[in-house]
């Protein structure tokens, strides 16, 4: 018998017993159901929480890319990659934000300043979003940091790559320069944005921004575990990005190292070009500034004096400059005239000085007149009469034609440079276009002297010089060094084939002078097609241009060089920056008189060497004063130096 | 049942041996053991502090609870009210001079152990109402000074711990009383009575729950509301034991446990690292040992003759299974986080001493099965 119970013990057993069996039952479905949970997590649902697991526990880091290198046509680099040593914190991962970065301002000593400058940037930017404490420590201040390390929690000292430019201020206006990538730039370039890590630098202008997504690189991954207080526990593996494409230039460093200097302590501008193959040998604009000290951020002060320098240090002026020609157009006229059978090379015009046409006074650069001038006379001299008349004589509708034709009011070097100015090369059209007013023939007079409306950048007239100086051929810029590369050999080939073909073609259409020009504009657009009508016109040009440097009376004779082997032909230029008023015109001020903003720009194109002409070059210093005095002796020297580096230039030509 | 045949109370040594259930003590074993690997990766793969108190503890309790198997259950009847009364002053001692750590004033320092009082309240619950049922009649277990005085003996308790505070634990000791009364035999209209009341005025209970607890309620209902925050556990746990798979991701290589991911892996999380390593497969291992236990206990109960021994099988199994179902429902998102520890698997010297005191009775009523106390 059951103890406790007594009589009543069956009962109380049969109780416990069903309620014990109410209880098994229950048991079991609960049982089965955690047996069921379980199932549903480890089995079915198994990938998802295998993917939240590593997502728990994998980090990436994208380290900075590595941006391709700029090389110059002979290999040498200009724009490289340097190691800098910077220092990153990551406020997420620091206890005491505070008490860290006084330890640090002891240990690198810097200012106050600097330190709430950093507290600013702290309160504006997620936690867990990079602060650069130090964007360029040098060895010591580094190893300082790493030695200090373990008592520096949250302190990341970091080896990443800046951007170095050896040749400091003479490639900035080709190059530009890189910068912290900013917002615009992750906005408007989807490459920056997913390539975008921290102290990533980007090209602000220049090459630099056009070959941006060709240069910038992939990134490296790290990929760590880490645990669940963000402590790095070991690296699971490493991803190498590829470095970014070099990309390299037709520049020789040599002479673009020259344009600095002769361009030094003035505003200005040179482009060197191959009258051949296009390439731009040398490009230059004055003044510049360093773009090495963008690397870091550069200092406001310094900034702002270079924004508003008047000489405008941050205009590339030799594409995004804009100028009146002056008399560097006459060329341009003549070979109009002459293409269009307008006058006879022998027409004798009598310059006295001036001219009245239509009630209105013209004045020559020469007060005292040329006397009887023939057209390549007035070249060789400068003749403003004489293209008065010319002009006169030809309008101002074909004088465009030719011009545009030889590369003026278009683009030289199209997309490579997104301040690229097309000028303006007026005509009758034009103007009621633009300005919605009918041309008058006063206008035209000035045209043909390189003043009034038209207007160009100095490499277009280096472009226009190096057509004229190759016969007359259509050639093609380029400042990259392309994959198939034409030799200059098989480039005069084609010339020459172009030429025996537009001579016979004269002949037959020798009658149909009228259609000539209509002719010219629908020109089959064969490689390096002739720009002339008959090549006896352009070696007429070509010649005046030879006499105005090399014969007496010549504008630039007092800067022409006797040896053949530097022989160059030239064509002077100055272009009148404000309208000179009788008064003044009477006064016949020194320059050194005139305000520096109403003195003249001078302007020097030449070709050479004149025997078997090879590179075309212009010269533009703003305010210089005439032509013959302040461009023409800049010419002289550039011509040789470039002349000089010939040799070299052809044999890395057969290398390439 | 009705024995007519005569037996002396005298077993020799040799025949307590013979009928020890062996069948529990290896499964018991077999918990242990997993337990003590499950603790070796706490520790990141070395035997350190946890891993090493851990088996120290486990053996000790172990013997323990064979000692206690061998001595005659009633002895254990006869102490019962003794081991609920000391239970008590030692809750009343931790409430006035108890050691605090994360906020609840549970421990009690006895300077070889830092002993919970309300852990051995779970198993004295059970001794207490397992003699106070025993002596009952079951005409007179209705009547209103049976329900009464369990009723204060039940509420005592509960209203310590819950002022430690220490919720999990408050509800585990309800929960185990409320079933020995249950078992006991109680009219069901009570039961059904109590249910109403608690229905109706938990809106009112969880006023007066600590902020933070609110919080676990909610985050129970949303882990995703704060997922850094009180969520954060639930979230953990989950993926953890979800990212096992069938096979689990092997020993000492559960990523969640070994970066710090899971919290208190070493106590209530404890099966979340095993689930992680081990997978559905060594989860479904250790829920059939702890089933098998549960069933012995069960089976001992069916054939021990005495009241007190049944009642205490029974309600201690069932006791030993809400803990099981309440820790895993918890760590598998069923139930919102409260503290409660994982029989023998879970870190914490005071939990396995009333686990195991528990085993001992158990065994000792196998062993005395027919023992009759009056």
């Amino acid at each position: 018998m059951i103890s406790g119970g007594h009589d009543t013990g069956f009962n109380k057993l049969k109780t416990i017993n069903r309620r014990m069996f109410i209880f098994s039952a229950a048991k079991a479905v609960i049982f089965f159901g955690i047996v069921g949970r379980l199932f549903s997590l480890q089995i079915s649902e198994n990938k998802k929480y295998l993917t939240l697991s590593d997502k728990n526990r994998l980090r990436e880091t994208r380290l900075p890319p590595i941006r391709g290198e700029f090389k110059d046509y002979f290999g040498n680099t200009i724009a490289g990659n340097l190691k800098v040593y910077q220092l990153h914190v990551i406020p997420e991962q620091v206890e005491d934000f505070r008490s860290l970065l006084i330890r640090l301002r002891d240990i690198l000593k810097f200012d106050n300043k600097t330190l709430s400058k950093i507290f600013a940037k702290k309160s504006t930017q997620k936690p867990w979003e990079t602060i650069v404490i130090s964007e360029n420590l040098n060895w010591d201040e580094f190893s300082k940091i790493n030695f200090y390390l373990h008592e520096l929690p949250g302190a990341k000292p970091i080896i990443t790559v800046g951007r170095s430019y050896p040749y400091g201020e003479s490639y900035t206006h080709v190059l530009g320069y890189v910068s912290q990538a900013s917002v615009n730039d992750l906005v408007n370039n989807k490459v920056i944005k997913d390539r975008n890590v921290p102290g990533l630098r980007v090209g602000k202008s220049g090459l630099e921004k056009k070959f941006e997504n060709e240069l910038i690189g992939t990134n490296s991954i790290q990929r760590y575990e880490v645990n669940a207080f963000g402590k790095r526990i070991n690296q699971i593996d490493f991803k190498e990005g590829s470095k970014g494409q070099t990309i390299n230039l037709t520049i020789d460093t040599e002479i673009q190292k020259l344009t600095s200097d002769l361009l030094r302590d003035k505003a200005g501008s040179i482009s060197v070009m191959d009258i051949y193959t296009g390439d731009i040998i040398a490009m230059n604009s004055s003044p510049s500034f360093d773009p090495n000290l963008f690397l870091y951020g550069i200092d406001e002060k310094l900034w702002n004096s270079i924004k508003s320098d008047p000489l405008n240090p941050l205009l590339n002026k030799t594409v995004s400059g804009l100028y009146s020609p002056g008399s560097t157009i006459k060329p341009i006229v003549a070979l109009s005239a002459l293409e269009n059978d307008v006058i006879r090379p022998d027409k004798q015009v009598k310059c006295e000085g001036k001219v009245e046409m239509y009630g209105e006074k013209y004045h020559c650069w020469k007060k005292k007149g040329h006397g009887f001038m023939s057209l390549k006379n007035s070249i060789k001299q400068s003749c403003d009469i004489y293209f008065y008349e010319l002009a006169r004589l030809l309008g101002v509708d074909r004088l465009s034609i030719t011009a545009k034709k030889f590369g003026l009011g278009a683009k030289v070097l199209g997309e490579y440079f997104e301040n690229e100015k097309e000028g303006i090369v007026p005509s009758t059209e034009w103007k009621k276009e633009i300005l919605g007013q009918n041309w008058y023939l006063g206008e035209t007079f000035i045209t043909g002297i390189g003043q009034g409306y038209i207007q160009t950048n100095p490499l277009q007239l280096c472009l226009m010089t190096a057509q004229l100086a190759n016969g007359g051929y259509k050639i093609y810029p380029k400042i990259r060094v392309g994959q198939n590369q034409k030799s200059y050999e098989s480039i005069k080939r084609i010339m020459k084939e172009n030429e025996i073909e537009a001579r016979e073609e004269a002949k037959e259409k020798d009658n149909a002078l009228i259609k000539a020009t209509e002719e010219f504009l629908k020109v089959d657009k064969k490689e390096h097609y002739p720009l002339y009508r008959n090549p006896e016109n352009i070696k007429f040009v070509l010649d005046a241009m030879f006499k105005s440097t090399n014969e007496i009376y010549g504008t630039s004779y007092s800067s022409r060089i006797d040896d053949l082997k530097y022989q160059f032909a030239g064509k002077t230029g100055t272009s009148q920056v404000k309208r000179i008023t009788e008064e003044e015109r009477e006064l016949d001020l020194d320059i050194s008189q005139i305000p520096y903003k109403n003195r003249d720009h001078a302007w020097f194109i030449a070709f050479g060497p004149y025997k078997n002409p090879r590179y075309a070059m212009s010269v533009l210093v703003e305010h210089g004063g005439s032509g013959s005095k302040a461009a023409a002796p800049i010419a002289q020297k550039l011509m040789r130096a470039v002349v000089d580096r010939h040799e070299e230039r052809t044999k890395r030509n057969i290398m390439v | 049942m009705y024995s007519n045949f005569s037996f002396t109370n005298q077993q020799t040594f040799f025949q307590k041996l013979r009928s020890i259930d062996y069948l529990l003590l290896i499964c018991i074993l077999l918990v242990g053991s997993i337990s003590c690997f499950a603790m070796y990766s706490t520790d990141g793969g070395e035997v350190l502090y946890h891993t090493k108190n851990h088996a120290i503890r486990f053996a000790l309790f172990f013997t323990l609870m064979l000692v206690i198997s061998f001595i005659n259950i009633k002895t254990w009847f006869s102490l019962s009210y003794l081991f609920y009364g000391v239970t008590l002053i030692l809750l009343l001692w931790a409430s006035l001079y108890g050691i605090t750590a994360s906020g609840s004033q549970r421990w009690i320092n006895l300077y070889f152990i830092n002993l919970q009082p309300s852990e051995l309240m779970k198993i004295a619950i059970i001794v207490c109402f397992a003699k106070y049922y025993h002596r009952a009649q079951i005409h007179s277990i209705n009547k209103f000074t049976n329900i009464f005085v369990p009723m204060v003996i039940l509420i005592i308790p509960i209203f310590l711990v819950i002022t430690q505070p220490d919720l999990g634990t408050s509800i585990l000791i309800a929960l185990s009383g409320i079933m020995v009364l249950w078992l006991a035999g109680i009219n069901v209209k009570y039961f059904v009575i109590a249910s109403i009341t608690f229905i109706v005025s938990a809106p009112f209970i969880i006023s007066f729950l600590k902020p933070y607890q609110k919080l676990r309620i909610l985050s129970f209902f949303n882990p995703d509301r704060d997922p850094l925050g009180a969520g954060y556990q639930i979230i953990q746990s989950k993926i953890a034991v979800g990212s096992g798979g069938l096979y689990g991701k092997g020993f000492l290589k559960g990523t969640q446990g070994y970066l710090e991911f899971l919290p208190e892996k070493h106590t209530d999380f404890i099966f979340t690292l095993y689930s992680e390593e081990f997978g559905f497969l060594g989860s479904l291992l250790l829920l059939i040992l702890y089933a098998i236990i549960i069933f012995r206990i069960i089976n001992i109960g069916m054939i021990s003759r005495s009241y007190f021994s049944k009642l205490f099988c029974y309600g201690f199994a069932s006791s030993i299974f809400i803990y099981i179902a309440v820790n895993m429902s918890m760590v598998l998102g069923l139930l919102p986080i409260v503290g409660s520890p994982l029989p023998i698997m879970s870190y914490g010297g005071s939990s396995m001493l009333a686990t195991m005191i528990g085993f001992g009775i158990v065994m000792s009523s196998k062993i005395y099965n027919n023992q009759i106390i009056s």
